[in-house]
């Protein structure tokens, strides 16, 4: 892909770890070649399943993992042992938070403040982020969504221009969840670069201007949620999914182009380029059989399809 | 354009952040005042140090400003930077403009700064109990001080920064028991069996007790001390550079 203004620039990344003594001493790759982009004033985001890789690129982007081989240039800069005039221009959300847990949150983002020249005024990006309510708690009294938004608020404090943000959604009750993909879509059209990981698709549907797709410590496909899902598929590309009583069998006469499954007793998928015509043989199977579903519902082609494709699984 | 505070004001105000942050910990407060104040009036009314100085106060109080060091620096810092590591505390301030360099630094002046505390209330009570120490020895006194606050913040980041927080929390309290008691900080070494003598002699805890003893005593430096405290910290110091783990 080819950006006007490239915040950060990873080629031919991989990253080993060990020596492993349970594997005999032997290294282990966790990375293997990969090749991201982001832009200024868009959300980058990358997907996969757990283990593969996603955490670790990130750590080597923030400059907290030395790579093996391969190059990365963050804002134009190595940021393996960054200068702290990169580092001020960086927003970083660990996946675990990163948060002491016997400081109070007001003071915590207090502090943090005090590391930048021209801080965001703490208490309106805590306001913001609905921190007020629970400043004076002890971090280990917060709930999930509650240390989520105060590692946000952390990443923030000091206005950078990168924002990485590592599972963002993770332990996010709805309500939270709604204010934190607003405030990063906020953040995107303020121009800020966002990249961010998850394994939910929905994420990365709801998000993400460009997504790479992970897998194996590989960057396997790219490009906008459009450009994916659409991919080699024809234009009438459907999911059609029904649920009724779990055990039947669709017969082999029946829909033979489409791919057909029960990934979960009483959910039936029927997925490949449909036409109006299949859908009547579907009805008319049901008839005779005298099942009326509880549900139909149909879609085209979704992320989770394309992750399928790619990578061969399921991405939970 | 974005930019950082100055590399000052961010240590200072990571230092002021640790040492409220110990200060704030009950443990830590037993460790760093109760205990001494204990072994301090242990000390006066027991006559194990009888024989090693003019009176028994002047002969706890070096010692147990040496203690003092060890709960701080040692101890105190390495239990709170194994459990920082653990909750990835490190790891996000070090993405900060603060960075690792700073994070050190402000661990050391935290350090600096409970010591600094724990003079003015220890060697107060111990001027309260009697204690007139030799204010001749004043600057030797300092600099031991501050070169067995460097060994023991350096051991302290080690060992925190290379085991487990549960581990590094059972290590550095054995040690500070095993050293107090044994390791020639409040009982010279001279006071134990000769067998063990030249071993504990090499030690951090012995040299800094040896050092503020000859100062404080005796107005007078003691090089063998500062050596040996320059040689752990700089031996520790390496070692923590090379083995050091952030996450």
């Amino acid at each position: 892909m080819h950006h006007t203004a490239a915040a950060l620039v990873i080629e031919g990344l991989t990253k080993d770890f060990g020596p492993v003594p349970s594997l005999d001493g032997r290294m282990v790759r966790v990375l293997d070649g990969v090749h991201l982009e982001a832009a200024m004033g868009s959300v980058t985001a990358i997907l996969g399943a757990n283990g593969a890789g996603k955490t670790t690129t990130l750590e080597c982007a923030q400059g907290l993992q030395r790579p093996t081989a391969g190059t990365v240039r963050l804002l134009g800069e190595n940021p393996h042992h960054a200068s702290p005039r990169l580092r001020a221009r960086v927003g970083v959300m660990l996946q675990d938070g990163g948060l002491p847990p016997s400081v109070k949150p007001m003071a915590l983002l207090r502090h943090v403040a005090s590391m930048y020249a021209d801080p965001r005024p703490v208490d309106e990006l805590a306001g913001r982020l609905g921190i007020d309510d629970f400043g004076g708690t002890a971090i280990r009294r917060l709930s999930g969504g509650q240390k989520q938004r105060l590692a946000l608020a952390c990443a923030l404090i000091g206005r950078p221009e990168v924002l990485f943000l590592d599972e963002p959604s993770a332990g996010l009750d709805p309500q939270s969840r709604t204010i934190v993909f607003e405030l990063i879509q906020e953040l995107r059209a303020a121009g800020l670069a966002i990249i961010l990981t998850t394994h939910l698709l929905d994420d990365a549907q709801k998000l993400a201007d460009y997504v790479y797709i992970m897998e194996g410590g590989r960057t396997v496909a790219e490009g906008t949620v459009a450009d994916l899902t659409a991919g080699a598929a024809p234009e009438n590309f459907r999911e059609l999914r029904f649920q009724t009583v779990p055990g039947l069998e669709i017969p082999p006469g029946l829909l033979p182009h489409l791919h057909r499954a029960e990934p979960e007793p009483g959910q039936y998928l029927v997925s490949g380029a449909l036409t109006a015509g299949d859908f009547a043989a579907l009805a008319q199977w049901w008839d005779a059989e005298g099942i009326l579903p509880v549900s139909v519902t149909m879609a085209p082609r979704s992320l989770e399809d394309v992750f399928l494709d790619i990578a061969g699984r399921s991405i939970r | 354009m974005t930019s950082a505070a100055p590399l000052a004001r961010r240590v200072l105000r990571h230092g002021g952040y640790e040492a409220a942050a110990m200060l704030r910990n009950g443990e830590q407060l037993v460790l760093a005042v109760a205990l001494p104040l204990l072994a301090l009036a242990g000390l006066v009314a027991t006559p194990l140090l009888d024989g090693f100085g003019p009176s028994r106060i002047d002969t706890a109080a070096p010692g147990v400003l040496a203690l003092c060091v060890m709960s701080t620096a040692f101890t105190g810092q390495g239990i709170a930077t194994g459990f920082d590591r653990r909750y990835g505390v490190l790891r996000f301030l070090s993405t900060t403009p603060l960075g690792r360099s700073g994070l050190v630094f402000g661990k050391a002046a935290a350090v600096a700064v409970v010591l600094a505390l724990q003079v003015v209330l220890i060697g107060g009570a111990a001027v309260l109990m009697g204690w007139r120490p030799d204010l001749a020895g004043l600057p030797w006194a300092v600099l031991t001080f501050a070169l067995g606050a460097a060994a023991f913040t350096a051991l302290g980041l080690l060992v925190a920064g290379t085991l487990r927080p549960e581990a590094t929390l059972a290590v550095t309290n054995l040690l500070w028991i095993v050293l107090a008691a044994a390791g020639g900080i409040i009982l010279p070494a001279t006071g134990l069996p000769a067998a063990v003598e030249p071993f504990v002699r090499i030690l951090p805890s012995s040299a800094l007790g040896d050092g503020l003893r000859a100062a404080f005593l005796e107005g007078s430096f003691h090089p063998l001390s500062c050596l040996i405290l320059l040689g752990w910290a700089a031996a520790a110091s390496a070692a923590a550079v090379r083995w050091f783990r952030w996450s």
